[in-house]
């Protein structure tokens, strides 16, 4: 029997106070693909956090593969929502890639490490760049080289923050045709709240705000969707759901 | 005109220089890359509470000050992992409660201390053997810490939340570097003085990160630029009988503000 990536049981989250998840029950299955939909402040962000340890909920039970957060590490992959790092930091590509591979206090990097950093830059596609100082690359490039540190851990679980916010319509779709290689390989989570385009590449769909209201295959998360948005019409009106989650 | 270099005082003073900017290279590019300079500016002030607890003990001011500055630096780490306070304000009240400590020590024992000044101010001319001994050891346990955890300080100034993520003890490194924060301050304190410290610290780091983008190369040319202006800061106060520690400062001030002009 393998395990599920992930799951979630009953699992609350706040911060001081102010409940942001709530009583969610959560499973990813192995090289399962789903997007995680819902509008800012809805907790996506959040969630993340709690399966990658870097926050502890205040109940409920949270397993990776079977593990803790916290145990789980060396299967998990993430690309953050927001870069916290200075652009002038003294770090180029590879170096910046090679931190993916990094496995414990005394432990060198070793020549496989290299190889396969090296591997990840050039999935996607950004090898050329890799003594380039990070302060050079386009936003666009800093993405990829990101996604590529994500790579390099060899994740089971990839869980990506809102990957398409920081590039172009046309680097979107080089994103999704990567992402289709990793597909087999890996589950993949990715936090996103342009409904429209993820719905045609991701097999599963979850609604969150606060609470997970849908968890299933993209085509039928239409209600769910309404849910979510209910309250909050900024981000798409109502009447695109149901048309844009059709596959073709 | 280099005759002076023949006076003993003054062949102490240079290596002085040379021992100070190891220190400056090593942890000086962190505290830049990490921008944690008022935090070091703070860590640098409460070591003299540690030089008026020697007075007090009657013990070398210079090594109370090692245990006592650890202690400062980590207390602050730990206070801010634990205790809900902004960074900025931490910073503040270490910096004066360390100062005032100091103060109270000093007037416990006698209420006046010849050489006081000399810690706060610095004096490169007063250095003796056993200074010289100590930077040599603190140096040589910097560069060894560092080279050990060199991933792991390159990982949390870089990007800590990662760091995380990927299982780096960041808590535990975070400690670390303040620990070499407080040992790089007491190799920095006969030379400069707590008061300009800082500056030493911090100027040869930020002049070199300019001109380049690896690590490596920054710690060595930051330690070579520090050693060549801490130098030709001595030789112009004897030179023209001025205070060493004010003197280095100001030609680092200067050699900053010049290599930011050059660099445009
Ligand atoms: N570090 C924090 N401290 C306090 N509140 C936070 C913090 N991070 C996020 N929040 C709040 O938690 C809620 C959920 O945030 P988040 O998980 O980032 O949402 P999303 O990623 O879906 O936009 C928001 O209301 C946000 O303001
Ligand atoms: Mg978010």
């Amino acid at each position: 029997m393998s395990l599920n990536a992930l799951e979630m049981k009953d699992v609350s989250f706040s911060y001081n106070h102010q409940q942001v998840l709530e009583d969610i029950n959560f499973i990813i299955e192995e090289k399962d693909f789903v997007a995680i939909i819902g509008p800012n402040g809805g907790g996506k962000s959040t969630l993340l956090k709690i399966v990658l340890g870097l926050l502890t909920p205040d109940k409920g039970e949270v397993k990776v593969f079977g593990r803790e957060p916290k145990k789980a590490l060396d299967l998990v992959g993430y690309l953050p929502q927001y870069t916290h790092f200075d652009l002038d930091f003294p770090i180029d590509v590879f170096e910046t890639v090679l931190m993916g591979r990094y496995h414990g206090m005394f432990k060198n990097y070793t020549s496989e490490d290299r190889e396969i950093a090296l591997q990840a830059l050039k999935d996607v596609d950004m090898e050329r760049y890799k003594d380039r100082q990070i302060s050079r690359l386009s936003g666009g490039q800093i993405q990829r080289v990101l996604i590529a540190r994500a790579l390099a851990r060899e994740p089971k679980l990839l869980l990506m923050d809102e990957p398409m916010a920081s590039i172009d319509p046309e680097m979107q779709n080089s994103f999704y045709r990567l992402i289709s290689h990793l597909k087999d390989r890996m589950a993949l989570v990715l936090v996103s709240h342009d409904v429209g385009t993820v719905s045609m590449h991701v097999d599963k769909i979850a609604c969150l705000n606060q609470k997970l209201y849908y968890h299933g295959p993209a085509e039928e998360a239409g209600e769910g969707l309404e849910k979510i948005y209910h309250c909050s019409l900024d981000h798409i009106s109502h009447g695109i759901p149901h048309r844009v989650l059709r596959k073709h | 005109m280099f005759e002076f270099i023949q006076y003993g005082f003054m062949q102490r003073a240079f290596i002085a220089a040379i021992l100070v900017s190891v220190a400056c290279g090593a942890v000086g590019t962190y505290v830049v890359i990490k921008k944690i300079v008022s935090m070091s500016g703070a860590i640098s002030h409460a070591a003299f509470g540690g030089v008026g607890l020697g007075y007090l003990l009657g013990v070398n001011p210079v090594v109370a000050a090692i245990p006592f500055s650890i202690v400062a630096a980590l207390s602050m780490g730990a206070v801010l992992e634990k205790v809900k306070i902004s960074e900025d304000t931490a910073i503040g009240i270490l910096w004066s409660v360390g100062m005032a400590l100091g103060i109270i020590f000093v007037n416990l024992k006698s209420g006046y201390a010849p050489d006081l000044f000399s810690y706060l101010f610095g004096s490169i001319l007063t250095v003796s053997n056993t200074d010289l001994y100590i930077m040599l050891v603190l140096d040589l346990i910097i560069l060894m810490v560092v080279f050990l955890f060199r991933r792991e300080f390159l990982g949390v100034s870089f990007d800590e939340e990662f760091s995380k993520v990927v299982g780096l003890p960041s808590t535990l490194i975070n400690m670390l570097l303040l620990a070499l924060i407080a040992l790089s301050v007491v190799v920095l304190i006969k030379v400069v003085g707590i008061i300009l410290l800082i500056a030493l610290l911090a100027i040869p780091a930020a002049i070199c990160k300019q001109y380049t983008y690896d690590i490596r190369k920054l710690m060595i040319s930051s330690t070579i630029i520090g050693a060549i202006l801490t130098s030709l800061g001595l030789i112009l106060a004897f030179i023209f009988n001025l205070s060493s520690g004010a003197t280095i400062i100001l030609v680092l001030g200067a050699a900053l503000f010049i290599s930011y002009f050059i660099q445009e």
